[in-house]
């Protein structure tokens, strides 16, 4: 699939125009210097040159969700029986997410093998998720933090894209990745991008070579248990994280939620959430016992998600796209990379690390 | 102030604590980070300069059983003096290394001046210049242009209580008046305009609650009844109705407690300027009660006391 398309820079906000009459359609928008994904609007201050603060997993795995409503009612004639009336709420729409950084389309590939390509298949994500186009944004630059290629990525990976955008002189050129991403760029704005490829290819390349690489061994991180399971290292590595939830809320692996049936008198509401490992009451059992007590254990588990049970379930995967969102957020620069570095198992050679974060 | 001195200062006090809390070199050129030294060799990773934003103080309550020495500047040594009015660490457990400050930087607006690029170093000149070398250029900004605003105002820029001090003790010279000067002039503007203000700056927020974790006065921390899930008194709904209940929990909650250090706002993610809604309740308790918070360790805050004869407020002037 190389029909390589072209979008003029001045014809930018005509296509997405032309777009947002079929879709509703997601640009990353600078308000008060935060970006953010938000519908597209004409006069929306589009900010490709550094990434989202939040990724565009709001798109398909929103803050919150009615996954169904109840209805109660009564008879006159029955006043000790209520009828309850069940309506899920699945109407999803064609959406555009357009300028999603690698490292974000990359994230969804990860919600995909839980939540959509799996023995129960969650039906609210998978009608998003098959509804929606992601088109993928080369990055043009890195940012502090960002490792992606440390974990099997680069800053122009296609995986999790539907297309490929890349900005050259001029404008962008537009590469297909899939069958959706192709009928995308049927549009009159976009032209014959071939004579492009080959700045397009030495952009991609240029800035892939600039992420820094925080490992200190070549290859596939490899955590040695042995140091995983030793809390002294927790307690001493962790001491300064105030066990809040931007790194996760802002990460675009993390995929937790929490359900919630919110009542009124005579409806209520079944709410998906977003919820997040570092939390407290994430563990918290009905008893009182918390078996992950403090922010030691928990960020333990944030780790040990992302390299080691993610992995073990999903072919060596890794959860962590190397986006860099939650080191270069975190209120006391709190470096998930290091960490991971520190655990580091010494002892054996590292694996070859694949383009998708698993192993060869 | 040479960062030798504190290194010594911190060898020495490693004899008689637990725990020392300082700052060490971050992920990058721009970034500190807090460092806990727990051996003599950790010491010389420690570094003091304009990087240097977080409140260390805030981490006390949570090592109240151990012996900690922590570093602190002018305002995150209010946190301390609200910690012992409140009674929330033992004083005799803490060793306060005090350091006279003249400013820090804002990450948010360095990162605005030099528009967004990668940094790839920062020095700092006595003069208060600082030299930025970015991909693109080499910019010297002046600190107080990239300084939250809490420098620009700041009242106490030698810590207010220590057990060592580092260095000269720096006398402010902004003027008092100056302190909530935007606040009153934020103040200003209508109803409507400040209603659309706080539902554009609050849409944003994403609920991770960095505000609350980062703020030296939240002491609920899990127990907040904002997340609080049995009983559930706010929603798991993220609309604007939900994020603004959470921040006027967190404002009301901070009258009169507030010290101000700004970690709200810096922890934000989001860029919300949280910490304008807690400083306009310190105007009013500082316009009602004449308390300024985490100034005199003797004081009692007002929400922890009341009197009969409230001067300033009408409603008790009864007869």
């Amino acid at each position: 699939m190389t029909e390589l398309g072209f979008l003029k820079k001045e014809n930018l906000v005509e296509f997405l125009k032309e777009l947002a009459t079929k879709s509703v359609v997601y640009v990353p928008v600078a308000d008060d210097d935060v970006v953010a994904f938000k519908l597209f609007q004409e006069n929306s201050t589009i900010c490709l040159d550094r990434p989202a603060n939040i990724p565009p997993k709001t798109v398909i795995f929103p803050q919150y969700e009615t996954l169904l409503t109840f209805t109660f009612s009564k008879k006159e004639e029955q006043p000790d029986k209520i009828d309850v009336k069940i309506q899920e709420k699945m109407d999803f729409k064609d959406t555009v997410i357009f300028a999603a950084r690698p490292c974000d389309a990359k994230g969804f590939t990860v919600y995909d093998r839980v939540y959509k390509d799996s023995d129960i298949p969650d039906p609210y994500y998978v009608g998003r998720r098959e509804k929606t186009v992601i088109i993928g944004f080369s990055c043009p630059n890195v940012s502090p933090g960002c490792f992606c290629t440390a974990v099997g990525s680069t800053p122009s990976d296609k995986e999790g894209s539907d297309i490929l955008m890349t900005e050259v002189s001029g404008g962008f050129v537009l590469e297909p990745v899939t069958e959706k991403g192709k009928a995308v760029i049927q549009s009159k704005f976009i032209e014959d991008g071939s004579k492009y490829l080959e700045e397009a290819q030495k952009k991609q390349e240029d800035v892939k070579n600039k992420v820094k690489n925080p490992f200190k061994k070549a290859g596939k991180p490899q955590i040695s248990q042995e140091k995983f399971n030793d809390d002294s290292f927790w307690e001493l590595a962790l001491s300064k994280c105030l066990s809040c939830g931007a790194c996760t809320f802002l990460c675009p692996t993390c995929y937790c939620f929490n359900i919630t049936d919110e009542n009124k008198i005579w409806e209520a509401e079944r709410l998906r959430s977003w919820d997040a490992c570092m939390f407290p009451h994430f563990t918290l059992e009905a008893s009182g016992h918390n078996p992950r007590p403090t922010k030691f254990h928990r960020f333990k588990n944030r780790v040990g998600h992302k390299f080691l049970y993610y992995p073990e379930k999903y072919n060596g995967v890794l959860a962590c796209c190397g986006c860099g969102r939650c080191i270069r957020y975190c209120p006391v620069s709190v470096d998930i990379s290091k960490v991971v570095d520190e655990l580091s198992d010494t002892n054996s050679e590292n694996k070859t690390l694949t383009s998708n974060g698993g192993e060869a | 102030m040479s960062v030798d001195k504190l290194k010594d200062a911190v060898k020495q006090i490693l004899n008689e604590v637990d725990i020392v809390i300082g700052y060490t070199e971050g992920f990058d050129k721009v970034h500190a980070t807090p460092l806990f030294i727990n051996t003599q060799d950790k010491v010389d990773q420690l570094i003091w300069d304009q990087r240097c934003v977080h409140n260390l103080a805030s981490y006390l309550p949570s090592l109240k059983r151990k012996k900690v020495g922590v570093i602190v500047k002018g305002c995150d040594s209010r946190t301390i003096v609200q910690y012992i009015q409140e009674g929330l660490i033992n004083r005799e457990n803490v060793k306060i290394i005090g350091l006279p400050c003249s400013g820090v930087i804002s990450l948010k607006k360095l990162l605005k001046a030099v528009d967004f690029a990668n940094i790839d170093d920062i020095t700092f000149e006595d003069n208060g210049n600082v030299n930025v070398k970015t991909e693109k250029e080499t910019k010297t900004l002046s600190l107080m242009d990239i300084a939250p605003d809490k420098c620009k105002t700041c009242q106490y820029p030698t810590p207010l209580i220590y057990d060592i001090l580092i260095g000269d003790p720096i006398k402010s010279d902004k003027p008092k008046e100056s302190v909530y000067e935007d606040i009153i002039e934020f103040d200003k503007k209508s109803l409507e305009e400040k209603l659309a203000y706080w539902q554009k700056v609050f849409d944003r927020c994403i609920r991770c609650y960095a505000c609350r974790n980062a703020c030296p006065m939240c002491v609920c921390q899990d127990s907040c009844i904002a997340e609080s899930r049995e009983p559930h008194w706010i929603s798991q709904r993220a609309t604007l109705t939900e994020k603004f209940m959470f921040h006027l929990i967190h404002t009301v909650h901070l009258a009169g407690r507030c010290v101000e250090c700004g970690e709200c706002e810096r922890a934000c993610p989001m860029g919300i300027p949280v910490n304008t809604l807690k400083r306009k309740i310190n105007l009013e308790m500082k316009e009602l009660f004449d308390y300024v918070p985490g100034v005199n360790p003797d004081d009692k805050p007002p929400m922890y006391t009341f009197n009969v004869d409230e001067l300033k407020i009408k409603e008790h002037k009864i007869g």
